[in-house]
């Protein structure tokens, strides 16, 4: 695995705090109605991210997810003011205003979306990985899915091909504790998520998901068995979401004492404190992070507000390759 | 008359058969403890108990065949998906097995059983999450298809769909669950298969269903001041579909719109017009229009999305052309 440098910790700690700083911007706009349709926010399982992406290879390895997806591809390299902008429906956002909140995607960034439909996006994730090794290259995709999305049928289907055909896949089960208002516990007979890979013989393994260190060497490993031609890998990394699922959920399944303990090993925090205690930056130097982050998000909003709503064609244009499709009209 | 909410209506309609009747059982994301992803299912664990009102994992497809499976073998299920667009995941179960069963056993397993939920649009949720399935399910012989569009409704249809001996698609809506309507105390059911007269009118006939027709009545309050009286005729159930109803608006009106929210190609406002040509074609002074959202998956962007949803103008205009004024 790459080291994890004084300039990685860094790197993590401005990257992490941008990426919370986005999403508790875009509930500030949810309540504004500047954003509407459903909101689900990342809050707390920064450090999912932040390690994956130390361990992969951005230029050949994919990503795929579900709804809770507007910083990944931030991580991947997508401008954050078209997923901004994206969140506001206008034609400066990642799917021109057409897919909203639930539905980020780049194809230049290798980011596969972005998908609403629990469980959907899992054997799409192994198809990525499929063709990858069809056409002899050596990416490998990480595909994220949720507690809730284990418990569906095309994960098990998806397992089996997976093994069958040695696939270059990881699947990642970012375990937040909940599915909307359904603990883990209350979805299966038994709560280690990581042991579904067990049945079909695929490596699994359970991952502390508050620090990115750990995140890293996990995914790394797995990447890595992926990339020599070992196939998929299993891992539960295990985390927390801070917000409700989604910006309409009162919360009543969970206390607010159990938020408050892991916002204790919050992972921002975490990253900061080794800062501090290995001395990798001054005070000041922090504050010009926490500044720069600040800035960036405000230019976000700018230019999600300033953006022009998409022009009415591209509701069609978009739909089929074919330039002159013969559309039913609906307007009078 | 007291009123109530949609949903307090939905919850009623279930609380009440399942008093009656211990085979009944409500299965679904969210149903139990959580009272309903729109709570349409408030305080039925309470007054059930686990046994009977179940939370299930997110596993549309082992869940509604699991419901099926147990009408077979004695039970009554009532299956909610958290939205219609879900029931995807499990179609396999509810076209293959449930709508197929008591034909292919030659009349031996009929299947007492009512997946219900929200369907269509509800704000912006983009492609995967505004989808309207009626059409789809109505095609299908061995199910049938019913959608409410108020409180009174929901409540005495969703009692009738629950005490059907057959396999009932019961479609609602989010953005309905908070609508307030005039509900009795007491015990009512409404027939499945009869259409309701929700306006009488003289001049034009205006068939829709489900949440969709409020744009209807919108349309209808403006064209009576202009002097134009629209007959609103609100489906109810879509499959079966209640001809008389429709025909015999037709024969007094002469002209007919139909407002449906799916997209335009091969809808129920498609097959309500063929019956139409078919039946009443010597009665038409006008060629029939419907009113649909656009053939495109739904759109996130504001903008976009009232674009593609059919709305009241667009009713006022589709009056006035079959009225050629
Ligand atoms: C097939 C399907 N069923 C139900 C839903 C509604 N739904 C959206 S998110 C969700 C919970 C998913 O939880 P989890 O997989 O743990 O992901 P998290 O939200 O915690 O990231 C549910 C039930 C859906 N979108 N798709
Ligand atoms: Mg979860």
């Amino acid at each position: 695995m790459k080291k994890v440098t004084k300039e990685v910790y860094l790197k993590w700690y401005e990257d992490m705090l941008f990426w919370r700083k986005f999403e508790d911007k875009l509930a500030a706009a949810y309540i504004q109605q500047k954003v509407r349709g459903f909101l689900h926010l990342y809050n707390g399982q920064e450090a999912v991210l932040a390690g994956s992406l130390h361990a992969i290879d951005p230029k050949k390895d994919k990503l795929i997810t579900a709804y809770r997806n507007h910083v990944q591809p931030i991580g991947m390299g997508v401008d954050p003011k078209r997923v901004m902008a994206e969140l506001f429906g206008k034609g400066t956002g990642t799917s021109q205003g057409l897919g909203g909140s639930m539905h980020i995607f780049s194809k230049e960034h290798n980011f596969y979306g972005g998908h609403g439909i629990v469980g959907g996006q899992i054997p799409l994730g192994a198809g990525l990985a499929f063709a990858d090794k069809y056409q002899g290259n050596d990416g490998v995709t990480l595909c994220y899915m949720g507690d809730g999305a284990v418990r569906q049928g095309s994960l098990h289907e998806t397992f089996n091909l997976a093994m069958l055909w040695n696939l270059p896949v990881v699947f990642i089960c970012e375990n937040n504790g909940y599915a909307m208002g359904t603990s883990v516990a209350r979805t299966a007979n038994h709560t280690d998520i990581y042991k579904l890979g067990l049945g079909y013989d695929m490596p699994c393994a359970a991952v502390d998901g508050m620090n990115p260190v750990k995140v890293a060497e996990a995914v790394h490993e797995a990447v890595e068995r992926a990339r020599k031609g070992d196939g998929p890998t299993f891992l539960e990394i295990k985390t927390y979401r801070y917000r409700g699922h989604s910006m309409s959920d009162a919360q009543h399944y969970r206390t607010k004492e159990e938020v408050e303990e892991y916002k204790k090993i919050d992972p921002i925090t975490q990253v900061l404190d080794i800062i501090k205690e290995k001395k990798y930056a001054s005070k000041a130097k922090i504050e010009e992070i926490n500044k720069r982050v600040t800035d960036r998000v405000k230019e976000c909003e700018k230019f999600a507000e300033e953006s022009p709503f998409p022009e009415k064609n591209v509701m069609y244009d978009t739909v089929y390759e074919q330039e002159d499709y013969p559309f039913l009209s609906h307007k009078l | 008359m007291r009123t109530i909410q949609f949903r307090q209506a939905i919850a009623e309609a279930m609380s009440e058969e399942m008093r009656r009747d211990e085979s009944i059982y409500l299965m679904g994301e969210e149903v139990a403890e959580y009272n309903g992803a729109y709570k349409a299912s408030k305080g039925m664990l309470d007054e059930f108990g686990a046994k009977r009102v179940i939370d299930t994992p997110i596993a549309e497809l082992g869940f509604a065949g699991i419901g099926v499976g147990s009408a077979m073998n004695g039970l009554r299920p009532i299956v909610e998906f958290m939205t219609f667009n879900f029931s995807l995941v499990g179609i396999d179960q509810i076209i293959n097995n449930a709508a197929k069963m008591r034909q292919m056993s030659g009349g031996q397993f009929n299947i007492p059983i009512v997946f219900r939920g929200p369907t269509a649009s509800a704000g912006q949720l983009a492609a995967t999450h505004s989808q309207a399935f009626e059409s789809w399910y109505a095609n299908c012989p061995g199910l049938k298809v019913v959608v409410p569009s108020n409180p009174y409704d929901a409540k005495g249809l969703l009692k009738s769909a629950i005490r059907d001996d057959d396999p009932v698609i019961f479609m609602e809506s989010e953005q309905m669950y908070g609508d307030k309507g005039e509900v009795p105390e007491g015990e009512y059911t409404l027939p499945i298969g009869v259409a309701d007269i929700k306006r009488e009118g003289s001049d034009v006939t205006i068939v829709s269903f489900g949440k969709i027709i409020k744009e209807a009545y919108i349309a209808a309050d403006e064209l009576e001041k202009e002097g134009i009286s629209c007959e609103i005729i609100d489906l109810r159930t879509v499959r079966p579909l209640d001809h008389d109803t429709i025909l015999n608006s037709v024969k007094k009106t002469n002209r007919l719109v139909v407002l449906e929210e799916a997209w335009p190609f091969g809808n129920v406002a498609t097959e309500i017009t063929y019956i139409v040509q078919e039946k009443a074609f010597d009665f038409l002074d006008a060629p029939i229009i419907k009113l649909n959202t656009a053939d495109t998956p739904a759109p996130y962007s504001p903008v976009l999305l009232e674009e593609w949803l059919p709305n009241s103008n667009d009713v006022i205009k589709a009056v006035k052309k079959v009225l050629y004024k």
